[in-house]
């Protein structure tokens, strides 16, 4: 008898998973979300996506040209930050910032070279537009780097050892040349799971409830359970799949180093995509209606991912009403463990304490979603 | 006629607006999680570091270098949480992300400064993610070059006298806040008007009712109006509220011209409307409908300027750039909130929109009568 009830318990389950996926397979969309949205993201993230500048395009501002000025402009002609251009007067240099022709200007006043060969001070001025502030700091590092070796080589052609009191040597550890695309693809691996888990989920029970279909679903001897279970299964492959070709493309074709263990990382994966499905899941149910689960998902998914996971702002620098916020994010979670297994490798506090606190996630949704989704009608 | 003509597109408007919010979770929907999100993300989205944990590592017992690490322990941006004795106990705070940085001060440090020597200091920084740790190398970059500076101006140091005096206009403080607020407003409407539009005809043929639509009386161009009024009305109120809260919550001045920001806004939901209904037109289901949508929010998101630079951008994809109404919107909104423009800087960003606008639209009109099942 025991027997029996299984194999009925099975059957019934194996017929739930083949409707979902002949619903999958007949409505391309979702198979483009799982397969097209990876590709195409990372592609995006990986070359159209950078926080590294080249050729800044900046003013250079001479009122009076002579020698030095001149050593100073070739200073900006040969760095490969820098795509200067030349101005003689700060008014018109001023005109382009304006026109956001130009990011910056240097501007060295009529009397520069003359206070410098009396020794009097000769301060070079910038201006830069700060509206990007981020890469007004940046601009500015490049401006400092251009001047500090021009500095060092105008003294030396003087005879003067300029020597600086302190100097600083830096190091930077797992990116040493400080390529964003290293930290931006697997932070858009987590962008992706995070989409593909919830948007999708999401809309599939919504559906079965806009269309009447629940209630048909209702008076089958299917339970609860296996329902969900049917619902999960195959969008768990589906997302596990993309999971796949994601992290492909990520170490061959953006030659982003995989230093961790790579079953760790599918094992951290299958966690998150299922912490994903579930929160897709609990929307559908509490949502009954697609165009609500579809706002709901996007704003509970793509953006807290984008924004909130340290993906891309620092957490640290957050206030700290926000910081508390970003723990009920799971992509906070799994943006540490990806950005760590790739670029780090197995550091085992990172990855334990993270993977604890998706087990967490998982199981208070588990019970939030069984206790929402009774057999019930409205 | 023309009254006639016009009753009906308003008729047609009016069941939109009821569709949309004669359910309750519906009309939540559309005004809850925008304004919420502007208030989270508002706070949350910034490239300013703050509070950032770090280490030090003073080799050296003088006095110079406790007044070099004085500087940091009076910073608001990094907070000292711990101060390291040996080299191995580097490696643990920056694997595990307890620090972001180790400062490593050298032994003789205090000496070598005062023979009038170059001291040296290390800087070992995570670069899990490198935007973080250049923004920390460069607040320390300019922290040392005060120390220097000063070090110097009090040990009659020679050489020439060339400092680089900055300011950065529109922004003096460069708080990275005052340009991502308007990116977020941006996104927050394009997602809202997308999906509103997006599903407002799928909807309709998953239902069975765009066929009966199609027979009435009214022709393509009404049914096409009618259905974007309620996306631009939308749009228009919720942006209005998202304005207040930037500019009264998050005190973020309007330096420019608001009858050019609201000229924008207007362009942009008109656009935004227009793609919304291709997407729409084309779909046969919802949920196509909120991928279709979503196929688009995520590439106009990204590659709109928002977090990251356009100029930093290959050229192709660059190109790619001037068929997304987000790029020229968010130009607009920086342009009058911090750069004080007025029409006529922006017009060159008017009328890509417009074109977007009014091709989207024709194309939605066209694939309502030649898109039927």
């Amino acid at each position: 008898m025991a027997v029996n009830k299984t194999s009925a318990r099975n059957m019934r389950l194996m017929g739930m998973l083949r409707k979902e996926m002949w619903q999958i397979i007949r409505d391309p969309s979702s198979i483009a979300i799982a397969f097209v949205m990876p590709v195409v993201l990372l592609f995006m993230f990986g070359y159209g996506v950078s926080l590294d500048a080249k050729n800044i395009p900046v003013g250079i501002a001479v009122e009076k040209a002579d020698m030095m000025t001149q050593s100073l402009s070739d200073s900006f002609q040969q760095s490969e930050f820098f795509k200067p251009s030349y101005y003689h007067s700060i008014q018109e240099a001023q005109q382009a910032l304006e026109e956001r022709k130009i990011d910056g200007i240097v501007w060295l006043r009529s009397n520069f070279s003359e206070n410098l060969q009396a020794g009097k001070q000769a301060p070079i001025e910038i201006i830069i537009n700060g509206v990007d502030s981020n890469q007004a700091n940046i601009t500015m590092g490049y401006i400092q780097g251009v001047w500090q070796s021009w500095l060092t080589l105008f003294s030396n052609a003087r005879g003067i050892q300029l020597s600086l009191p302190v100097v600083l040597e830096q190091r930077v550890w797992f990116n040493s040349a400080l390529n964003s695309r290293l930290f931006l693809v697997p932070g858009v691996i987590a962008v992706i799971m995070t989409m593909i888990g919830s948007l999708l989920t999401a809309m599939v029970v919504a559906r079965e409830w806009e269309r009447g279909t629940m209630e048909a679903l209702m008076v089958t001897p299917l339970s609860m359970k296996e329902m969900l279970a049917g619902k999960l299964i195959p969008y768990f492959i589906l997302g596990m799949g993309s999971m796949f070709i994601s992290v492909a493309l990520a170490v061959w074709w953006f030659g982003v180093p995989l230093r961790g263990s790579f079953w760790v990382m599918v094992l951290v994966s299958a966690l998150f995509m299922m912490v994903s499905l579930l929160i897709g899941l609990l929307i559908s149910i509490v949502s009954k209606n697609q165009f609500v689960a579809g706002q709901t998902a996007i704003a509970a998914s793509f953006l807290p991912a984008f924004l909130l996971s340290g993906f891309l702002f620092d957490i640290n620098s957050m206030p700290t009403f926000i910081q508390g916020i970003t723990y009920l994010i799971p992509a906070r979670y799994f943006v540490a463990q990806l950005q760590t297994l790739f670029l780090a490798g197995n550091v085992w506090p990172v990855i334990l304490s993270n993977a604890f606190a998706l087990l967490v996630m998982l199981i208070v949704l588990a019970f939030l979603v069984s206790s929402k989704s009774r057999k019930t009608l409205e | 006629m023309k009254t006639q003509y016009f009753s009906q597109v308003f008729a047609l408007a009016l069941k939109e607006f009821l569709a949309l919010f004669r359910d309750k979770r519906s009309r939540l929907i559309l005004v809850f999680p925008p304004l919420l999100q502007i208030l989270i993300f508002g706070f949350a989205a910034t490239y300013d570091l703050d509070n950032v944990p770090i280490a030090i590592y003073n080799q050296d017992q003088g006095l110079v270098s406790r007044e070099f690490v004085s500087q940091f322990e009076g910073s608001e941006t990094f907070e000292i949480i711990e101060h390291i004795k040996k080299d191995s106990d580097i490696a643990p705070l920056i694997d595990n992300k307890d620090v972001l940085l180790v400062l490593n001060i050298e032994p003789q440090f205090s000496d070598k400064l005062q023979q009038g020597k170059s001291a040296k200091v290390q800087v070992i920084l995570d670069g899990r993610n490198s935007n973080t740790a250049m923004t920390a190398m460069n607040y320390i970059a300019s922290m040392n070059l005060d120390f220097n500076q000063k070090w110097s101006a009090q040990h009659g140091a020679t050489g020439p006298k060339v400092a680089l005096e900055v300011r950065n206009w529109y922004n003096e403080n460069l708080q990275s806040r005052w340009f991502i607020l308007p990116g977020i407003l941006g996104s927050l409407i394009l997602v809202v008007i997308l999906l509103v539009t997006a599903l407002s005809v799928a909807r309709e043929r998953e239902a069975g009712t765009f066929d009966q639509l199609l027979v009435t009386p009214m022709n393509p161009t009404q049914i096409l109006i009618g259905k974007a009024i309620p996306g631009i009305v939308i749009g228009l109120l919720e942006s209005t509220l998202i304005l207040i809260i930037i500019v009264k919550l998050f005190q973020i001045p309007i330096q420019g011209n608001i009858a050019a920001l609201y000229l924008g806004l207007f362009l942009f939901l008109i656009a935004a409307t227009g793609i919304g209904l291709v997407i729409s037109a084309i779909s046969l289901t919802q949920q196509q409908a909120v991928l279709g949508a979503f196929l688009f929010i995520v590439p106009a998101v990204v590659l709109s300027g928002f977090t990251t630079p356009i100029a930093n951008m290959p050229d192709s994809v660059q190109l790619l750039t001037y068929l997304n109404p987000l790029r020229y919107f968010l130009i607009i909104l920086r342009g009058v909130f911090l750069e004080g423009n007025g029409f006529t800087l922006l017009f060159s960003q008017f009328w890509p929109m417009a074109i977007i606008g009014v091709v989207c639209l024709a194309f939605a009109g066209w694939l309502f009568k030649h898109r039927m099942y």
